[in-house]
């Protein structure tokens, strides 16, 4: 058994509003061990995103910071070190890659000097040219000498996203964290990309953090699973048993919402309402206002605990009993569905 | 169907919305020079499609396959190169005054981008009203009587949401807006761009669903323009997949996506992901 690569213990982010700080992630905990692909899963506004930036606490906004818990990497507590010793950490031993790709690439300059900036930035200064090459025929670009001259305006969406990768993988970090790779691609395209990650984690022995609202992309691509639903981990497992029976209401809802062969326009399923506004989260647990099975006097007093079940765990109060097993079946046969 | 689009008999075997052999040509990124002519792209290359009344068609291909470039054309923003386009029968290049307003009120679109497509300074019941105002000719008081009505149609409670920016919405309610507006001016076919494929998952069936009904009560056509075969299947009734400017396969949606007869069809569906980790190559 190799040593955890990253352990994500007890983390919150805070976005100061004011006085008050508003937490959006709240006591999330998570690993990802090396060679393996682990997917956070949520909707907008579930704080999956936030937590990926906690990881090399790299905010969008100045105003997010880590509130508590720890980001361990191999063994190294990230939010304890100071902003230089933490510059030479991103980059080197964490990539990461975000959903849009022509917005993170400079349109002026060649994709392969690009690629090369993580290298001379962590002061790397001979054999940078061929090692761009290298990760341009890793990424299987065609081509590699041609397209490293290019600009990203000559490139499709797809290939950007290559390039991007490429950078992030420049200094071989043990660590990638993707944050919606694919979301703005074409599906075919999607496939490639997806197809390349698991390429990558399988001969690299590449620890990949995916985030991603699709559930469906993880299924192509994990081994183990952690769905977010405001602000906190609600379920976590290997993506065998949380595809084939998913405990918590929420995952079994997103699940059954996703579009498949036997979908019909007139019984499409939703998950009545909608995510709740960080800071407005309700009380109990947070999902009891949509869920069909929530107990009345328990769910919307009691904040469940994250309970340890089978190979993974759940935050429901009924996680253990027969009628979260099937929950929207469940309502559907009492008829008191919306 | 409205008394005012009687221009033309309505009658089913009759298109409402019709592309005869239509292409549009796009002048080559630096190609060309004083001497030289400019080389053209078909981005769109001899497409015939139609639309009938009450009928839900899917264009599906992937970016640069010319989807959007059609659904443009269909709805008179972009001229077509060659080819014409024609509604109830008519030319709609042809049309002039009253005609060419019936056009305009009755062809209508959504759009993906739901933040891009709303104006960021105006409370989102004045963007439903504007075409009320617009194409149907209402005053004031009639105008916001009828967007109280569309946004409870679409599921955005008028008291809470009317005086809403588009900001304060979540991506799902601001497509309920674009789809409120598209339906304040009657239109009798929707040409929705990607509609769902900007939305988490969870929201994109709501919005189906909500489009789906509109399609039962109303008699509303639609022409669905996206990558996503989940939406294809659910949604709609004949599809069409455009590769490269030209339309590769088209047919009853299940015949379709069951017994795809072109590569580029089969190519879709194998890379459409599905939520079954055992598919996964060890």
């Amino acid at each position: 058994m190799t040593a955890t690569l990253l352990d994500i213990r007890k983390l919150s982010v805070d976005i100061a509003r004011g006085r008050r700080a508003l937490r959006v992630v709240n006591d999330v905990s998570l690993t990802v061990e090396p060679g393996e692909a682990v997917g956070l899963v949520g909707e907008s506004g579930s704080g999956k995103s936030m937590t990926a930036f906690a990881v090399m606490n790299l905010f969008p906004s100045p105003l997010a910071r880590v509130a508590a818990g720890q980001v361990v990497l191999n063994g190294q507590d990230l939010t304890s070190l100071p902003a230089d010793a933490l510059r030479r950490v991103r980059g080197a031993q964490v990539g990461m890659v975000f959903q849009d790709p022509t917005s993170y690439l400079d349109p002026l300059m060649p994709v392969g000097r690009q690629i090369a900036e993580p290298l001379r930035a962590h002061g790397r200064t001979d054999g940078i040219d061929a090692r761009v090459l290298e990760l341009l025929d890793l990424m299987e670009l065609p081509q590699a000498v041609a397209v490293a001259r290019k600009y990203p305006h000559e490139l499709s969406g797809g290939m950007r996203q290559r390039i991007l990768i490429a950078a992030a993988l420049a200094m071989k970090p043990a660590l990638l964290i993707a944050d919606e790779p694919t979301t703005a691609l074409d599906v075919t395209v999607q496939a490639g990309i997806l197809k390349l990650l698991t390429k990558l984690r399988r001969e690299l022995q590449l620890g990949i953090l995916l985030i991603t609202h699709d559930l469906a992309v993880v299924a192509e691509t994990c081994q183990r699973v952690n769905v977010m639903y405001a602000g906190q981990i609600i379920e976590a497992d290997a993506v065998g048993p949380l595809f084939k029976a998913p405990r918590h209401p929420y995952t079994q809802g997103l699940l059954a919402s996703i579009l498949s062969p036997a979908s019909r326009a007139h019984s499409l399923f939703s998950i009545p309402g909608g995510v709740p506004i960080a800071g407005q989260w309700p009380s109990g647990c947070r999902f009891h206002p949509r869920c069909p099975i929530a107990r009345p006097g328990v769910c919307d007093v009691l904040a469940p605990e994250l309970v340890a079940r089978g190979s993974g765990a759940d935050r429901c109060h009924l996680g253990g009993e027969a009628v979260a097993a099937d929950a929207w079946r469940t309502e559907a046969r009492s008829g008191t569905r919306p | 169907m409205n008394d005012a689009t009687s221009d033309v008999m309505t009658d089913a075997r009759v298109p409402l919305l019709e592309a005869r052999a239509v292409s549009r040509l796009f002048p080559v990124r630096g190609s060309g020079g004083l001497f030289r002519a400019k080389q053209m792209q078909r981005a769109v290359d001899q497409v015939s499609v139609a639309i009938h009344p009450g009928e839900v068609l899917a264009l599906v291909g992937e970016s640069g396959s010319g989807k959007t470039t059609l659904g443009r054309m269909l709805l008179g923003l972009t001229a077509p190169s060659e080819g014409a386009v024609l509604y109830k029968g008519q030319d709609i290049a042809a049309r002039a005054g009253d005609a060419a307003r019936t056009f305009r009120r009755e062809v209508q679109v959504v759009f993906q981008d739901t933040g891009g497509s709303l104006n960021p300074r105006r409370p989102i019941g004045q963007s439903v009203a504007l075409p009320l105002r617009h194409n149907l000719g209402l005053d004031e008081r009639t105008s916001m009587r009828e967007v109280d009505a569309l946004l409870d149609q679409v599921g955005l409670p008028p008291a809470h949401f009317r005086s809403r920016l588009p900001h304060e919405l979540s991506g799902g309610q601001r497509q309920r807006v674009g789809i409120a507006r598209a339906l304040a001016s009657k239109p009798s076919v929707i040409i929705a761009d990607e509609p769902v494929s900007a939305l988490d998952v969870s929201v994109r069936a709501q919005i189906l669903k909500l489009m789906f009904e509109l399609h039962r009560e109303k008699q509303l056509a639609y022409l669905f323009i996206t990558h996503d075969l989940g939406v294809v299947r659910a949604m709609a009734d004949r599809v069409m997949v455009m590769h490269q400017g030209r339309v590769v396969e088209t047919g009853a949606a299940d015949t379709v996506l069951n017994t795809p007869a072109h590569a580029y069809t089969r190519q879709l569906l194998a890379a459409t992901p599905v939520p079954d980790p055992s598919r996964q190559q060890r």
